[in-house]
């Protein structure tokens, strides 16, 4: 055979191709669903099919170095009297101490800080380490409270109310018991070792209406001092956002279909939720339609690559966006180096995403001390702190070359799409028409 | 998502005072209902053999007067129409039906909001308190009502889009919470001949109450329906002639409290809007089970 | 507002008909705040004592709304009245009683202290429990201990509709009917150690005509512990 997988005869069938003959086998072995990280694979509308318009004759560019373009970003000043600045519009997603060894969430911290930026805890609750190595730390509450503290809460710097994730929307936590160590379990008030069942609604709240005093709740827990944000996955964004306005939030982080999980369920990454690019628009839209827009900001994540993309977020109307994926990929996971160490696990470099299995010989989604000692922080953090200057060398790049002196004044209107789906899901025109598919209704 | 109330007077002298009552207790819910109002306010019954029906009207100045003159030419007597804010209530001398088939022929562009003996439904888009301030509820009295806050969750902000959704003669639902399969229910309940105006959920739970009524089901049976064909959350009150009915789902997520005290029975999403009332303080308060019909009024809803 | 006396001894009243909770909460934030406090006029207001983290004494005279004493720490708070959803949530140490019944999630994700109802509790009293103790002396409501991890609940009377589903290793003891077991709940044997753990959470919680004798108990089977797809009904 071939190296592409040709051979003449031979017919694959596009429904039952390869890799759903081989999920169809596995179910049959195992008789349970297939459960990884990562996000969605497969190919779906996502910024590389929009394209900027830059500067010509009606419209002029920035010069680099002298002529400044700005990226700092003001988050949570609708209720809060210490709402955050960062100094870049990209943040760090949330992402548990469980699902990430402690090794992996300090070099988060420390690259995070190097920038001015923030970083986000996850579904285990708050570490002293992260606390100490990141300047600017957002507290999840999510539906499994793991680690949940009054504490914790007033040493954040803004608290996120998860409501769902864009790999999952719908769906709660997933740790399964051999990253169940005894530092995890002790966090999470759980045996250790065992597989942890997540709730995936709230324990004490339901519905917006409820969620607004639960707000008033954290608020008043915290003296009023720093912003609540809300964390949905992208699916009915429209009318999510109106609502998550509506129950009091200062902020909204709206999570793609292509958003990164530790652990779940392969259908649920794959087939619940929708891509970025059609969310952002549906939350632009309801937040000007509540004249909330930059007064409630929007950061975005999933998918989240390059400067490009940074920079195609907020021209569609994002305060900022957030990686979580992309920057693990910064602290080495997937790295060359570590390919022996993939295969003799069953993956490869640039493949691997089993990281509910807690085997990452980059030290990264492991609980394993040995594994786990892998990873020198430091180093990592420095790694992510280039990655994050890069993407935002690139931004102002790009937002320089439609002649804007912030990031933030980057408009829809700078942007045309190379396909008819990326033109009606992020509602612009397809390059070198005036037709936006879909706009009439 | 939203705040419910329900509010059931037990003694003649709280019936003056019914709307102020009802009024305070729709401000405690405006924060979790800010997009829109409603009420169903039951009183004045309308002599035998005539009906009440309040309608709505999109235009500024509808002529309710003219509407008065055609009514009372057609069935011999109408009363003069009692006028608040948008909408209109009047009493005719003819039955439900006959009415309504007379005003979608002559009137379509009204939108009927109620219809019965004794009822009157009055909603609006907007903040609650400037419904309240609109309507004059304050000073609107009768033997019991319902109230409503909004806050709309997949459909858009209208004065149809708004509770109380009518569900027969003297019947109207109030609903807090969100529904998973009422647009495949909507569509059944078309084909069985229901009208609806809106994509709203809760008005697919009003006319599958109203459908299966107009099957001969009791009221109480129709509600112990809904637990087997809607899905999601949900409490309900019901208004009727009578009194009214309350139902949680069988997850009961969604909050209900009740309370109780010598002069009146009261139902309100949270507890502080039933603070307000005199002798709350005192009253029995308890919260509705999941999955059980209550109901209270001078006729059993059997 | 009034400023409490200068003397920690002292009871200091508020009354919520002229004060806003957030200034009451500020008040008795932080490790200064006053060590007796009396609330007036609740009104069913939403976080009163929200946050509390200092040994103070809060009586509140009336009903109150959601979150009373949310994450509480170190305080005692008592409500001569019922209230509403989720009082205690969270909480991390201290006291909480209520002389009257309590709303949905009762002591929801609690991870230590003491919440006492004397009424009955409404649903998923104690759910995803984290090691606080709650006793109820009248009846606890349906889906009570749902995903319960550590701690214990002790119900005087009935509990409803699906105890303890999804059990971890609280501990649940009940006097009364159990309407039904939620998924991997069991009943499993008093041996002398409950029926002590019993008795020192039923005087803790002021309740003395009951016999710890009288309780059985529920625990997890710990058949969930691990993904089994032949479990697939449970989940």
């Amino acid at each position: 055979m071939a190296e592409n997988g040709w051979h003449p005869g031979l017919r694959e069938s596009a429904t039952f191709d390869r890799g759903t003959i081989a999920e169809i086998q596995r179910a049959a072995r195992e008789g349970i669903y297939d459960i990884r990280g990562f996000g969605a694979k497969r190919r779906v509308p996502h910024f590389d099919d929009l394209l900027f318009l830059g500067a010509s004759v009606s419209r002029y560019p920035l010069e680099g170095y002298r002529e400044r373009c700005a990226t700092d970003v003001v988050i949570g000043g609708r209720c809060a009297s210490e709402p955050l600045r960062l100094d870049i519009p990209i943040t760090i997603a949330g992402m548990s101490f469980g699902a990430l060894s402690g090794a992996a969430k300090e070099a988060l911290g420390r690259g995070a800080s190097e920038v001015g930026t923030s970083t986000t805890t996850g579904d285990g609750g708050m570490t002293p380490e992260e606390r100490e190595h990141s300047e600017t730390l957002v507290y999840q509450l999510l539906p499994s409270r793991y680690g949940m503290n009054p504490d914790d809460l007033r040493r954040a710097d803004a608290i996120e109310v998860v409501i769902g994730q864009g790999a999952k929307p719908g769906g709660g936590g997933m740790l399964l018991g051999h990253k169940i160590s005894a530092r995890v379990a002790e966090m999470r008030d759980l045996p250790a070792g065992i597989d942890q069942r997540s709730a995936c609604r709230h324990p004490d709240w339901t519905g917006p209406d409820d969620l607004e005093i639960k707000i008033e709740e954290l608020r008043e827990i915290t003296d009023w001092r720093i912003p609540i944000f809300v964390k949905i996955g992208a699916s009915r964004t429209y009318y999510d956002v109106a609502l998550a306005v509506k129950a009091g939030a200062d902020a909204i982080v709206l999570d793609g279909m292509q958003g990164g999980t530790a652990a779940t369920q392969e259908v649920f990454i794959e087939h619940v939720g929708i891509p970025i690019l059609a969310a952002i628009p549906q939350a632009v839209e309801s937040l000007v339609e509540l004249g909330m827009h930059r007064e409630v900001q929007l950061i975005v994540s999933g998918g989240i690559r390059t400067g490009a993309d940074v920079a195609k977020a907020l021209a569609l109307g994002a305060d900022a966006v957030s990686i979580g994926v992309a920057a693990l990929i910064a602290l080495g996971d997937n790295a060359p180096e570590h390919d022996e160490g993939y295969r003799a696990i069953g993956s490869a470099a640039g493949y691997y995403d089993d990281w509910h299995a807690g085997l990452d010989p980059a030290g990264i989604s492991t609980q394993d001390d040995e594994l786990a000692s892998r990873l020198d922080p430091v180093h990592a953090g420095h790694r992510l702190a280039n990655y994050l200057r890069t993407l935002v060398l690139e931004t102002q790049t790009l937002a320089r070359a439609c002649g804007k002196s912030h990031v933030h004044n980057l408009e829809p209107e700078d942007l045309v799409a190379l396909t008819i789906e990326a033109a009606a899901m992020a509602r612009v025109p397809l390059a070198g028409t005036s037709w936006v598919p879909g706009s009439g209704g | 998502m939203c705040g419910i109330a329900g509010l059931y007077t037990k003694s003649p002298a709280l019936e003056a005072q019914l709307g102020h009552h009802l009024s305070r207790m729709l401000e405690q819910l405006s924060f979790r209902g800010p997009d829109s109002a409603g009420v169903a306010f039951y009183r004045e019954p309308a002599p035998e053999g005539w009906c009440k029906v309040s309608l709505h009207s999109p235009v500024s100045e509808p002529g309710w007067e003219r509407v008065s003159d055609e009514l009372a030419r057609a069935f011999g007597e109408a009363s003069l129409p009692s006028v608040r804010a948008t909408h209109a209530t009047f009493s005719i001398a003819a039955d439900a039906e006959r009415t309504q088939a007379w005003l979608a022929e002559h009137h379509p562009e009204l939108r009927l909001m109620s219809a019965g003996q004794t009822i009157e439904i009055y909603k609006e888009a907007g903040p609650p308190r400037r419904f309240i301030e609109r309507f004059a509820l304050a000073a609107i009295g009768g033997s019991h009502a319902l109230g409503h806050t909004r806050m709309a969750t997949e459909s858009r902000v209208t004065t149809e889009h708004s509770h109380p959704f009518s569900t027969g003669l003297d019947l109207c639902l109030v609903h807090n919470g969100s529904l998973s399969n009422h647009n495949r229910l909507r569509r059944v309940l078309e084909r069985q001949g229901i009208r609806f105006q809106t994509d709203n959920d809760s008005e697919v739970a009003a006319g599958y109450l109203t459908w299966k009524m107009r099957e001969g089901a009791t009221l109480e049976e129709a509600l112990e329906g809904c637990m087997e064909d809607l899905d999601g959350f949900y409490t309900f009150a019901v208004g009727t002639a009578d009194g009214f009915a309350v139902l949680r789902d069988p997850i009961a997520c969604k909050p209900a409290v009740m309370a109780e005290t010598d002069e009146w029975v009261a139902m309100a999403s949270e507890y502080r809007a039933i603070a307000v009332l005199p002798g709350a303080e005192d009253a029995v308060l308890w919260e509705p089970e999941p999955g059980r019909v209550y109901s209270w009024g001078t006729t059993p809803v059997t | 507002m009034a400023a409490p006396d200068a003397t920690r001894d002292a009871t200091w009243s508020v009354d919520l008909a002229t004060e806003t909770v957030r200034a009451l909460n500020a008040r008795l934030h932080g490790e200064d705040c006053p060590r007796h406090v009396r609330v007036l006029s609740p009104g069913g207001r939403h976080a009163i004592a929200a946050g509390l983290d200092a040994p103070c004494e809060v009586e509140i005279e009336g009903h109150v709304g959601y979150y009373c004493a949310g994450m509480n720490k170190l305080a005692s708070v008592r409500v001569r009245g019922n209230c509403g959803v989720g009082v205690a949530e969270n909480m991390m140490s201290g006291t909480v009683l209520v002389e009257g019944s309590a709303s949905q999630a009762a002591g929801a994700t609690a991870r230590g202290g003491l919440l006492v109802i004397h009424g009955d509790a409404s649903a998923r009293c104690g759910i995803s429990l984290k090691g606080a103790d709650i006793v109820v002396r009248g009846s606890v409501g349906h889906m009570s201990a749902f995903m319960a991890q550590k701690g214990a609940i002790v119900v005087c009377e009935d509990a409803g509709e699906a105890l303890g589903d999804s059990l971890y290793e609280a501990r649940l003891y009940v006097r009364g009917s159990v309407a039904s077991l939620g998924a991997d709940c069991v009943e499993k044997e008093m041996r002398p150690e409950h029926v002590a753990q019993v008795r020192d959470l039923l005087a803790r919680a002021e309740i003395d005509d009951a016999d710890p004798a009288d309780f059985r108990r529920f625990g997890s089977a710990r058949e969930l512990y691990h993904f089994k797809v032949e479990h697939l009904g449970s989940y």
